[in-house]
């Protein structure tokens, strides 16, 4: 199984722990993924065909050119996949927000993984009458049965791999998607060359507030607003009528589609270029624009935002540089 | 374990005030315990959060942010906004499980030499009886979170 038996370069697409919508974004490049076809050989990518982890087990180490690796590391299964794809492939990207910052399920660093366990199978929504719990090693009497066992913390793909690319984005979106397959194509082709190790591709290297058409004034605010609450003007900017808006501190390359529809950015493209930590940049931002300067009125103010991780790190708990909460990182000791 | 515990605490001081409180302290020889090391920033309102942030996950036990009293700000007005950003970041710490008191906000104008002092020895005695931080990220993090962890039965 070296080079593939229509002499077409590899590729491979997986996904750890996600939702499935990198992969249907892939799939949304329309008559674009007809050029991944003819330029690559698939072989391995389990939302599209079926393949097994023995079969990736036996190819030979870097013979796959390019996997685009969605999904946050939650368990042992999501690690050894990305071990092993690390392994076989010459061109591993961080394919969305998971794989690149842990998205939504590194929102789970804020419990411990016996909170999280309790949560799923004993509280009054769940059928459980026998109290079963999972168990990661069973013996039946065909052998034994292994799953999957959870971390105490979600991690980013490049905490567990080193990674070539990071392409942001929840999902990426299919206009930059097919930008990266065009240039990878190329490259194959020898028309272009691929950027530094260690590059943001499909993206900007901006903030979603410069790609947002919204009218900028000065930003004061006595009260932060829900969005159902509110009927915003469509003209000026979604930060200045009161409801947060995580555009300051993201990255470019959506072209401001949540603001332009009505609706704040959410910040899934994460943390601009130069920003450590999304949170924190934020943070800074929302805090200068409150319009106090007593302690007990920004109080006030500040309890219109009831979830602060939620709003600050819904993207990027795990690529925080916290990364974790104290309870979800204690939770191994437990 | 014999060595009592020597809480480390990062100190960031305003140019203006804070900074020569803290150097009114040295030369008139008013002690105050070393745990705390002082960063001076030109203003209060140059506190990223990030340093915050930086600081705790690094192997700080406590974070001091001190600045010049309201209205007395060099800038006008910088300090309030380090008012609002350490009101906000103290929220989003206590989700993250951190003890509220780790992190202190003090004004103090440069005359106040005496009060910088006392504001740091009630916070190290503060963080003394907390204890230690040891966020993993650090090198004295003394839990290892990358190893798998096994499902209750």
């Amino acid at each position: 199984m070296t080079a593939s038996s229509n002499g077409k370069p590899k590729f491979a697409m997986y996904w750890a722990a996600s939702c499935g919508g990198c992969d249907i974004a892939v799939l949304n490049i329309h008559e674009k993924i007809l050029d991944v076809d003819a330029n690559f050989e698939v072989v391995f990518w389990p939302v599209a065909m079926d393949a097994k982890y023995k079969d990736v087990e036996a190819m030979p180490d870097e013979s796959i050119l390019l996997t685009l690796f969605n999904g946050a590391i939650r368990n042992d299964e999501n690690a050894h996949i990305a071990q092993l794809l690390r392994r076989k492939s010459k061109i591993l990207v961080a394919f969305g927000s998971c794989a690149n910052e842990g998205c939504m399920p590194a929102l789970a660093n804020l419990s411990s993984v016996q909170e999280i366990i309790d949560t799923a199978y004993e509280t009054i929504s769940t059928d459980n009458p026998q109290g079963l719990r999972p168990v990661a090693n069973y013996t039946v009497p065909e052998g034994n049965l292994h799953i999957p066992s959870l971390y105490p913390v979600v991690r980013t793909l490049d905490q567990v791999v080193k990674v070539d690319y990071y392409m942001p984005g929840c999902p990426p979106e299919s206009h930059q998607i097919a930008a990266v397959i065009d240039l990878v194509i190329k490259v194959l082709h020898g028309e272009a060359q691929l950027p530094p190790a260690g590059s943001v591709i499909g993206a900007g290297d901006s903030t979603v507030c410069d790609e947002c058409a919204r009218k900028r004034d000065v930003k004061t605010i006595k009260e932060f607003k829900r969005i159902q609450h509110v009927m915003l003007d469509p003209e000026i900017c979604i930060l200045e009528q009161g409801v947060l808006c995580s555009g300051p501190a993201t990255r470019s390359g959506c072209k401001a589609l949540c603001p332009a529809a009505g609706s704040p950015c959410i910040g899934c493209y994460g943390p601009a270029e130069g920003v450590i930590d999304f949170g924190a940049r934020l943070m800074s931002a929302v805090a200068s624009v409150i319009d106090s300067n007593d302690a007990n009125e920004i109080d006030r103010i500040l309890d219109g935002i009831p979830d602060p991780v939620g709003m600050f790190y819904r993207f990027n708990l795990a690529g925080s540089v916290l990364r974790a909460s104290k309870p979800a990182w204690l939770s191994k000791q437990a | 374990m014999s060595e009592p515990f020597e809480p480390v605490i990062i100190g960031f001081t305003c140019n203006w005030c804070s900074y020569r409180a803290a150097d009114l302290a040295g030369t008139a020889r008013i002690k105050y315990p070393p745990n705390v090391r002082l960063i001076r920033l030109m203003c209060s309102g140059r506190l990223d959060p990030t340093f915050v942030l930086k600081a705790l996950s690094g192997g700080a036990d406590a974070v001091l942010i001190t600045g010049c009293h309201p209205g007395e700000c060099h800038y006008i007005e910088q300090n309030y906004k380090a008012l609002r950003r350490y009101l906000l970041l103290r929220r989003t710490l206590v989700q993250m499980g951190v003890e509220p008191q780790r992190l202190k906000l003090v004004w103090a104008s440069a005359a106040e030499g005496v009060r910088l002092a006392s504001e740091i020895t009630k916070l190290v005695e503060e963080i003394r009886s907390l204890g230690p931080l040891n966020w993993p990220t650090s090198t004295n993090g003394q839990v290892e979170i990358f190893e798998p962890l096994e499902v209750p039965a």
